[in-house]
């Protein structure tokens, strides 16, 4: 396991270094339009990879199972403003039962 | 202490009880997936950015690779290096204090702190905030951990789908444009096509890349 704990040391310095930098450097570093645009854009991109892998694959083929069926409860909630916390263990209860059947 | 200074404290720690207690879920989940209580609860410490550590737990639990889950939770640390350009003026820290600070930068502080008119309230903002949320995140996150740990397979519970469940509740803001909608579409969809083609945590890479590069490419056009 010593590659998780070197995993997990990678994304603490890596996560403190970010939040440390934007502190102390000066404004105009950052200022270019690419940048700005970059950074506006890398959430978005990498939340909707992260749903879909974790949708959809199981190892490394493509399943269509509960998980799906939660992740719709899921968008239902949210677009109704369900708050976060109820709306994840909402999701995971429609996929537990779900899986009861 | 002004009326509207405690309006800013009471609202901040409004903020910070909601957020705090995601930590549950958090918790609940990097324990399912094969993390020890130890490797969460230090995760909660000192990573603090809950898009990115739910991104790691996820890869992981998936049998990616950590260090492809790490990059992935790097890549989404990178709007606070923004937050925290946007709030060092407002906060106009040294260099000792921007160390002991920095660790707070995450999306709420920085809300919370930098739309006020003066400093004192920017500040007061953002720290409670930061630090109610550190609070309570750290402390949910042991709970949850406990939980997750003591369930057994996290299947049964349903776990592995709160997880896309949680992914989808940090993009919904981001998908109220037309921008964020694509990007997050195309994101999903290379990512998905390269499943099975490559280990995972490199198509979330290489799918959220594709989708940022993209996102770019059409703005370009769009304003030009």
């Amino acid at each position: 396991m010593t590659a998780l704990w070197g995993g997990i040391t990678v994304m603490v310095v890596g996560c403190f270094a970010l939040k440390y930098a934007g502190l102390s450097v000066p404004q105009s570093v950052l200022d270019h339009p690419l940048t700005v645009r970059a950074v506006e854009l890398i959430p978005a991109g990498l939340l909707g990879a992260l749903i879909s892998v974790q949708v959809f694959a199981d190892g490394s083929s493509i399943q269509v199972d509960a998980r799906l069926l939660a992740l719709g409860v899921a968008a239902v909630l949210l677009s109704l403003r369900v708050p976060f916390l109820p709306m994840v263990f909402a999701a995971a209860l429609v996929a537990a039962l779900a899986r009861q059947f | 202490m002004s009326t509207s200074d405690r309006s800013v404290i009471i609202d901040s720690l409004g903020v910070g009880l909601a957020t705090g207690t995601y930590g549950v879920s958090f918790g609940a989940i990097s324990t399912a997936s094969g993390l020890s209580i130890v490797q969460t609860c230090l995760i909660s410490l000192l990573v603090f950015t809950g898009a990115s550590q739910f991104a790691f737990v996820g890869i992981v639990a998936a049998g990616g690779n950590p260090f492809a889950g790490a990059t992935t939770a790097v890549l989404l640390g990178s709007r606070n290096l923004f937050y925290g350009v946007s709030m060092a003026p407002k906060l106009d820290l040294d260099p000792a204090a921007r160390l002991a600070t920095a660790h707070f930068v995450i999306d709420e502080s920085t809300a919370m702190g930098v739309t006020r008119e003066t400093r004192r309230q920017a500040r007061l903002g953002f720290y409670w905030t930061g630090i109610s949320i550190f609070v309570l995140w750290n402390l949910t996150t042991l709970i949850g951990a406990l939980a997750g740990n003591a369930i057994g397979d996290p299947r049964t519970y349903g776990l592995d789908a709160a997880v896309g469940a949680a992914f989808l509740g940090l993009l919904w803001p981001r998908l109220a444009s037309w921008r964020g909608r694509l990007v997050a579409f195309v994101g999903a969809a290379v990512a998905l096509g390269l499943v099975p083609i490559s280990s995972a945590g490199l198509p979330i890479i290489v799918g959220g890349g594709t989708a940022v590069l993209l996102g770019m490419a059409w703005r370009r056009t769009d304003s030009s």
